[in-house]
């Protein structure tokens, strides 16, 4: 770095930035740095609350009214200083050279302007073309982004393209005036991975042809490894470590690098093998910032030091920075003897061994020599194969069974409808499912959004009623909708919400919310249900003193083990849930994830786990369902999950995935980011509109049958099995090698 | 509501309370309700003649009123036509006006959020024709609908002591329950609809939780704060609407203290004799209607902070 004579484009150096809160000052982002030179990529990379965002703006010296940069700090783009220039002049930098992506491009573009004209009057503030000229940019712009019939989307209003599009579109706006800087704010969070896949290729692409400088602000730490050069890690306002991203994810220096790496469940890690590491506590509040290091209170190598004193950001030989008083201690190795390591609570450690020791009782039934033959699939079968005997042992077992299960929403007619009297065709969200739960495991269930796989949740739980179908609960029938169930499949099923912020209600303590399942399920006495609960907690890893506590005082992860407990409160035997870590941080996600398998080992549950998350569902699960426009494509064992043969669909999902590993590279099959509307369905195979290995004509017009693999792996496609394994082989991300 | 534990309610109604005086204008109107409430409540105690009707002053005496002089006088306000204390009778029509807007006021607040709460929940047809009912009432104006339903209500004939009577003699509270009910309903019902998608309302159901429990549970503590806002709204239309009445003679009779009947009273040709017998009540009418509306901008504010 030192002999590089070049100007860096970007050069930050001691930046703060304050927020006035109610009457106070608060220091979002503290003695922040950064120096970027042409042409390249960094990923900043932190969890919510980290300022990563405010420094994304502060970049740009773009900061809401209530915010102000400290003095003594620099922010220097290109040799000139930012903080000194006028409104105007800023207004030109922003206009042509530095420019922004937002998260969110459904809430930036103006719904009521059309595309193209959004996008040229850009042009116009940048350089002064329009008309004609600019017209002819965009055009080529939209190419560029890989944007279909480019003409005809300059036409549309934003509301009219599918969130990759518009995007898409956002990315071309900010690239139209060929800026030096461009920085992305978290661009692909609420994108499906296919999506994510395309558009992570796109800027790649586009950064190369123009050697754009890029700042890449996520949570998600595959795309900075997959994306990025350098990468810096920040924490509660404050870099803990920048480093290359190689160095980043092979030798991490801080602790709460390490913690963050090694949280993060990666593609073919199971719940067999060990539980996940996860960091204990929470991020410090931003009005009592501790005087020592920040992330003292949750390091697992803390020391009376770091609490008294807050360690300097040092510059190491190879060019990293690192704030932490033990980072050399980090390079001779100590990481091993690192609690975060370790399982991430006591009562977790404690239950481990009987995990164990019921994982291997489960796997005895196939004889413990023979572990690396996969187990005869457990979850899940399609009805035609039951018939075929797949399965060997009958029906012993089963806890669900659903079939041919649907749900139809009515769509409104329109006036030439009625005159017609023609009924439209309805939304097929869920579309002749067929399922098998085995009690005790974890059923996985993948797809995109609008797959349907949230409406086949709740279907089984009853908060929609069927349009067609059966449900069977232990042998016994169950109820369409909720209000006719029985206490008793009441009690057997219940549900972890994805959002934690809305499944606690705000004015009940968490003792009101788990006890009311108690009582109501369980028909406990007021006492024995206060009791109860408490032990309740307890087991979800919350002291006793969180039950007179309320919602709006707990973290999103302790909400959402409050939420846990609340559902095993009425013993059940089987959990839906639904997304139920995608909306936590990473850092606290992966002890949600080993709560979920350590109490399914203690309390034989079963779950159906619906994520978008493969690398998640993979982890947790024992069994997958893949699903496409309302009907399941590929069911297995767990680990089938990430060997050949795939379904193509599954294929593309799991080549999406980005890997948190630099290191690792595969060819990414990227699938066009329409979604058919579940009104007006494929004919033939469902998924042939989008299919990288369509063989012909009987992919539009057959149905595809289901082709039996190993144990059970069943999957649906006119491709014989065996012509998927040879062409796929290149596309194993599974490192399970037991 | 238990639900609602002391400790909660009394951390929201300080919050509210520390917010209201921290803003100048909601703290002034604040302080204002407080003012006029307490001449409600002890208006015969703090009134230096307690009986309405005392007609034993001098006629058309000129008000006393010295601010400067920090001094009230014999008759601060002076006195009517009749040689009435002006002074008193505005202190003690402040417990009239109190009582039929306030309890009015809470009677459709009540009855209003149940209704749209009900609607809000069961959705469907249900929702459809009483919303649509609640459509048609709101659009007749609503000093027309009362005067009618007034107009109705007091050429019945009920014999005495009967709680037709009684209805008949409270009509005015009625009135002012039947006009806010649909209003405080509708926005019950749109923040049910809110409230109602949230994942812990289905966590309820999926416990097989009765529909009374999951409405008055689960969702009406979430409601109450919206719900608070349009009461004190309500408040202050309910105070302007039975002043209106009282004007238009169709409220208290005299010799009742009420202020709206007391401008009346005293406006024509018996202005230029008694400015003030005029001017007072209706200075107390303007103070206390935008005193309630500092209070409700400042509620609203301290409750959209905290949600």
């Amino acid at each position: 770095m030192a002999t590089v004579t070049q100007r860096n484009l970007l050069d930050v150096d001691k930046l703060t930035i304050s927020y006035r809160v109610e009457d106070q000052w608060i220091q979002a982002v503290r003695d922040f740095q950064l120096q970027l030179g042409r042409g390249h990529i960094i990923g900043l990379v932190g969890e919510s609350g980290s300022g990563k965002s405010t420094v994304a703006l502060a970049l740009m010296r773009y900061l809401s009214r209530n915010g102000r940069v400290e003095k003594g700090s620099r922010l220097v783009f290109d040799g000139e200083d930012l903080l000194s220039k006028p409104n105007a002049e800023m207004r030109r930098l922003w206009a042509k050279r530095i420019k922004f992506v937002p998260q969110n491009a459904a809430a930036a573009l103006n719904p009521s302007i059309k595309i193209g004209r959004q996008v040229t009057e850009t042009l116009k503030a940048a350089d002064g073309i329009d008309g004609h000229e600019a017209y002819e940019r965009m055009i080529r712009m939209f190419h560029d982004v890989n944007l279909v019939d480019p003409e005809r989307v300059a036409e549309r209003y934003p509301h009219e393209l599918s969130g990759g599009m518009q995007q898409r579109v956002t990315i071309a706006m900010a690239l139209i005036s060929n800026p030096e800087l461009l920085i992305l704010d978290e661009p692909t969070t609420g994108l499906d991975v296919t999506t994510e896949a395309v558009i992570l290729d796109l800027v790649r692409r586009l950064i190369a042809e123009r050697d754009t400088s890029v700042v890449y602000i996520t949570h998600n730490l595959g795309v900075v490894a997959q994306l990025c050069e350098r990468a810096l890690v920040l924490y509660a306002g404050e870099i803990m470590e920048e480093a290359s991203v190689l160095d980043l994810f092979q030798q991490p220096r801080h602790p709460y690098s390490l913690g963050l790496i090694s949280s993060v469940p990666k593609p073919g890690q199971s719940k067999r093998a060990a539980p996940l590491q996860s960091i204990a506590g929470n991020p410090p509040s931003l009005t009592r910032i501790p005087s020592g290091c920040v992330f003292a209170n949750r390091c697992p190598l803390v020391l009376d030091l770091c609490r008294e004193r807050k360690p300097p950001l040092e510059t190491l030989e190879d060019g990293r920075l690192v704030r932490c008083h033990r980072w050399s201690e980090m390079e001779a190795g100590m990481q091993p003897v690192s609690p975060i390591l370790r399982p991430p609570s006591p009562s977790l450690w404690r239950a481990s061994p009987e995990r164990e020791k019921g994982r291997n009782a489960l796997l005895d039934t196939t004889g413990e020599k023979e572990r690396k033959k996969p187990l005869p699939l457990h979850g899940v079968a399609q009805a035609q194969t039951r018939r075929g005997g797949v399965w060997g042992g009958g029906n012993d077992n089963t806890l669900m069974r659903a079939t041919d299960l649907s749900k139809h929403f009515p769509v409104e007619r329109k006036v030439s409808e009625i005159l017609g009297r023609l009924d439209p065709a309805p939304i097929r969200a869920v579309d002749g499912v067929d399922l098998r739960l085995r009690a005790g495991q974890t059923l996985g269930l993948v797809g995109e959004s609008g797959s349907g796989k949230t409406t086949l949740a709740r279907l089984i739980i009853g908060l929609e009623e069927r349009s067609g179908g059966t449900l069977e609960l232990l042998g016994m029938d169950v109820r369409n909708s909720v209000r006719d169930r029985s206490q008793d499949v009441l009690s057997k099923l219940q549900m972890v919400f994805q959002n934690p912020q809305n499944s606690l209600n705000p004015y009940l303590s968490v003792r009101q919310a788990i006890r009311r399942p108690l009582i109501k399920l369980r028909g406990f006495a007021p006492a024995e249900a206060d009791a109860e609960a408490l032990a309740l907690l307890e087991r979800v890893n919350l002291r006793a003193e969180y039950a007179e506590r309320y919602p709006d005082e707990l973290s999103g992860g302790e909400k959402q083990r409050v939420a846990i407990a609340r559902a095993f409160a009425s013993d059940p035997d089987l959990i839906i849930c639904d997304e139920p870590v995608s909306a936590l941080d990473v850092s606290v996600q992966s002890a949600v994830l080993n709560l979920l398998a350590e109490l399914q080992d203690e309390h034989g549950s079963a779950y159906l786990f619906i994520s978008h998350n493969l690398s998640v569902v993979g982890y947790l699960a024992d069994a997958i369902a893949v699903m496409y426009l309302g009907q399941l494509f590929e069911v297995g064992e767990a680990r089938e999950l990430f060997q050949s043969p795939y379904h193509p669909y599954t294929e593309a999902l799991v080549s999406a995935i980005p890997v948190p590993d630099p290191l690792h590279a595969t060819e990414r099959i990227l699938l066009s980011d329409d979604l058919p509307s579940a009104q007006n369905l494929p004919s033939g195979c469902r998924f042939h509109t989008r299919c990288p290995r369509k063989i012909g004509e009987i992919c539009e017009t057959d149905k595809p049958p289901w082709r039996q693999g190993d144990a059970g792996h069943l999957i649906r496609c006119h491709i014989p099995l065996d012509e998927l394994t040879n062409a796929q082989s290149g596309l194993v991300l599974t490192d399970e090698t037991d | 509501m238990k639900s609602f534990t002391v400790s909660r309610a009394y951390g929201a109604f300080m919050r509210t309370a520390r917010s209201q005086l921290r803003h100048p204008q909601s703290a002034v109107g604040t302080l204002l309700v407080v003012f006029f409430l307490i001449l409600a409540l002890f208006g015969p105690q703090l009134a230096p003649y307690p009986n309405p009707n005392d007609q034993s002053h001098s006629l058309r005496a000129a008000p006393t009123l010295d601010i400067g002089g920090l001094r009230l006088g014999e008759h601060p306000f002076g006195t009517d036509r009749l040689g009435r204390d002006v002074y008193s009778r505005v202190i003690l029509g402040a417990g009239s006006i109190f009582r039929i807007a306030g309890l009015g006021t809470l009677i459709s607040v009540v009855l209003g959020s149940a209704l749209g709460l009900f609607m809000g929940y069961q959705g469907g047809w249900v929702d459809e024709i009483i919303g649509r009912v609640i459509d048609a009432l709101l659009a007749i104006p609503a000093l027309l609908l009362a005067l009618v339903l007034i107009g109705i209500i007091r050429n019945l004939d009920f014999a005495a002591g009967s709680w037709q009577a009684a209805l008949a003699d409270n009509v005015i509270l009625l009135v002012i329950s039947l006009l806010y009910i649909p209003i405080v309903a509708r926005v019950a019902r749109s923040t049910t609809l809110d409230i109602k998608t949230r994942e812990f309302v289905e966590a309820a159901e999926i416990r097989g939780e009765s529909q009374f429990y999951i409405i008055f549970r689960e969702i009406l503590p979430s409601v109450i704060p919206s719900l608070v806002v349009e009461a004190s709204l309500r408040f202050s239309y309910a105070i302007f609407l039975v002043a209106s009445l009282g004007f238009l003679g169709f409220g208290a009779r005299p010799p009742s203290p009420d202020w709206g009947l007391m401008v009346n009273e005293n406006r024509g040709g018996f202005y230029q004799l008694t400015p003030w017998a005029l001017e007072f009540p209706a200075l107390a009418i303007a103070i206390l209607v935008i005193a309630v509306n500092l209070m409700s901008d400042g509620i609203r504010r301290a409750v959209q902070k905290g949600s």
